[in-house]
């Protein structure tokens, strides 16, 4: 089982600061990425992603703890003897050297021959499709450009686990989607394992093999991103990706019942008394009959409208639904909601 | 028309306006080195001054001495030895204010913007006390009752005063304690202009220390380090009050020597002759410098 590990951490803490003004980054985490996974550390800024990944490429050292790659306990090699490499948010592009000598600084170090070096720095210039660009400086590139270099720079080296820290963030949106997609195709034309950092859900979503969720220095969820989305384990979780709406509820034999006294036939939790029911907005659908509801708000957002609904006890709903149903409400309106009660999840207040 | 009429008055209003500059340039620069070149070549007055007779003996005498007796020509041993001198001690002393500069400038560039404001002014501070007065501070440090010299002896390392005062040494350390600020402040405005993420990213791409210093920091902070070392260098050279009191009149340097010529010695086209040749080799050295930059420019 442990050969297909690439790189684990094992009860990693970190604690910054002494005395008194200490900082807890990371709890105690617990995490196994497999071999040829693309990886993503999810979650808000501050909540120990970036940390998490700076113990693994080794510019933190773990207060409590053991980082290991391949089975072997790394947590005191410094970064320059790890086979990792990082893609950083900042790019960190040497600006006295051409787009080149970058891609071969990594395997120069590393005491690489002349032709090996030109051989690699050549293919990972094809990889990224920077062929025409191998002898300009960095700052004669646009930001697409230089974040193309930064990743071709990490891969030269071939690392057992390419590290990426939040590397589209500095992107705009149109370029942001591009790179998701080429990202998505160079850990698979590599093989090489991704472990990727972002604060951004969608990203998470649509390259991660699996997802792993944190908030406040602790891993909340690890999951593939439909379990993450579908089975969010947690309020947290749930709030975090994709739109969420929470409503309280009592446990009753045969579901809950809301505060609106109907009753949703939600498949058994083991849970009693009050939960938090978390429903997608896709999961509602307006109708002829079930729960009556008011609309208050419509939100139209091209493809899909967003209806804000007021149950008989004014707790709201967000129904999100196609806009070219021909359902065409207005504020005011009195409707009624199904709720698709098997993919509703319940969780603890 | 009117629109050349316009563009003449504009042209003379720019001559007009730009007049004092141009006074000011040739009344304070061009001018007298004009006449410390033309003064090179005439011959030297009886007691001190020129006369106006063209002679190129003092450039002659730059680097030839001619025996007074039998007429033969030799190189100037003592002219060359106070030339080397000086260049020997510019270098060392642009290579030991580099070697603590370089440590303590990183070191202010990398504190907070409070303490980094401190650690600058406590660095200027020495410009704004007299440089004669420094100079005789450190005196006071290596005479052999000073300081350093009772220091050691009551610390039981030496049992005789070490001789450092009027020696090359002593020159050395006073020139490079006159313009080590000099060398940090170019040196610091560079260190603090480089992105410290580039270490962790050289880290990071199996560097070591010493190869993160070598093929990322030092390449980049270049500039700053180019621009210390002419500012140490070049007055270095021209150095006059330090190798004066320290070197005690015997260890001259070329500043020295040009006084002497003006002065006790009466020979004014040789203190010209040598200014000039002064002149060329900072100017000499200059344009190496900015040759070697724009050959490192990919741009250039």
């Amino acid at each position: 089982m442990s050969e297909t590990i690439a790189v684990a951490a094992r009860n990693v803490g970190k604690v910054f600061g002494a005395g008194a003004h200490t900082f807890t980054a990371l709890g105690d985490v617990s995490i196994e990425i497999e071999k040829g996974e693309f990886f993503t550390l999810l979650g808000p800024s501050g909540c120990g992603k970036t940390t998490l990944l700076r113990c693994i490429a080794g510019f933190e050292t773990p207060t409590t703890g053991t980082i290991e790659l391949s089975g072997r306990d790394i947590t005191h090699t410094p970064p320059n003897k790890r086979p990792v490499n990082t893609v950083f948010q900042s790019y960190a592009l040497f600006p006295h050297l051409t787009v080149a000598e970058n891609l071969g600084f990594g395997l120069k170090m590393l005491g690489k021959s002349r032709t090996e070096i030109d051989t690699s720095v050549a293919r990972v210039l094809a990889l990224v499709q920077m062929q025409a660009f191998a002898d300009r400086l960095p700052q004669q590139l646009s930001g697409g450009q230089q974040q193309r270099v930064a990743l071709a720079r990490a891969l030269a080296p071939e690392p057992q686990v390419l590290l990426l820290d939040e590397p589209l963030s500095a992107l705009d949106l149109k370029l942001r989607k591009e790179m998701q997609g080429e990202l998505k195709r160079l850990q698979i034309e590599t093989g090489i394992t991704f472990l990727f950092v972002t604060h951004d859900q969608e990203e998470a979503l649509t390259m991660s093999n699996r997802i792993g969720v944190m908030s406040a220095g602790a891993l909340l969820q690890v999951g593939t991103p439909h379990d993450i989305y579908e089975r969010p384990v947690s309020r947290f979780v749930a709030d975090f990706i994709g739109e969420t709406n929470f409503l309280e509820a009592t446990v009753e034999d045969g579901g809950v019942r809301l505060g609106s006294g109907d009753v949703l036939a939600v498949p058994p939790s083991g849970r009693t008394g009050t939960v938090t029911l978390a429903i997608r907005p896709e999961q509602i659908k307006i109708g002829q009959d079930g729960l009556s509801a008011r609309v208050v708000a419509t939100t139209y957002l091209g493809t899909d409208t967003h209806y804000t609904l007021a149950l008989s006890d004014h707790s709201t709903l967000v129904a999100r639904v196609q806009s070219n149903s021909g359902a065409d409400l207005k504020p005011g309106d009195a409707v009624h909601v199904t709720i698709d009660a098997q993919s509703v999840q319940v969780l603890a207040t | 028309m009117s629109g050349g009429a316009h563009g003449r008055s504009k042209g003379l209003n720019g001559w007009l306006l730009s007049l004092p500059a141009l006074v000011l340039l040739f009344v304070a620069a061009s001018g007298p080195l004009l006449i410390v070149a033309v003064y090179s070549f005439l011959e030297k007055g009886d007691y001190s001054g020129v006369r106006w007779i063209f002679s190129g003996d003092a450039w002659f005498r730059v680097l030839f001495e001619k025996d007074i007796f039998d007429g033969t020509v030799s190189l100037a041993d003592a002219n060359l030895s106070i030339f080397w001198r000086s260049v020997k001690l510019s270098l060392a002393t642009t290579f030991i204010t580099f070697v603590l500069g370089l440590p303590t400038a990183w070191f202010i560039a990398t504190r907070a913007a409070k303490a980094r404001a401190i650690w600058l002014f406590l660095i200027t501070i020495p410009f704004w006390t007299n440089l004669l007065i420094r100079t005789f501070a450190i005196m006071e440090v290596i005479r052999n009752q000073g300081l350093l010299n009772t220091a050691l002896i009551n610390l039981g390392v030496i049992s005789e005063p070490i001789q450092i005062l009027y020696t090359d040494t002593a020159v050395l350390i006073g020139m490079a304690y006159v313009y080590l600020p000099l060398m940090v402040l170019p040196l610091f405005a560079a260190i603090d202009r480089f992105d410290m993420r580039l270490i962790e990213a050289g880290y990071d791409l199996y560097a070591s220390r010493w190869l993160i210093l070598r093929r990322i920091i030092l390449p980049i902070i270049k500039p700053g380090i180019v621009a210390g070392c002419i500012l140490v260098f070049v007055p270095s050279l021209g150095a006059y009050v330090t190798p004066r009191v320290l070197g005690g009149g015997k260890n001259m340097m070329i500043g020295n020597f040009i006084e002497l010529q003006f002065g006790q010695g009466q020979n004014w086209p040789l203190g010209a002759a040598l200014s000039m040749v002064l002149l060329i080799v900072v100017m000499g050295a200059l344009l190496l410098y900015t040759r070697v930059s724009s050959r490192d420019d990919p741009h250039g």
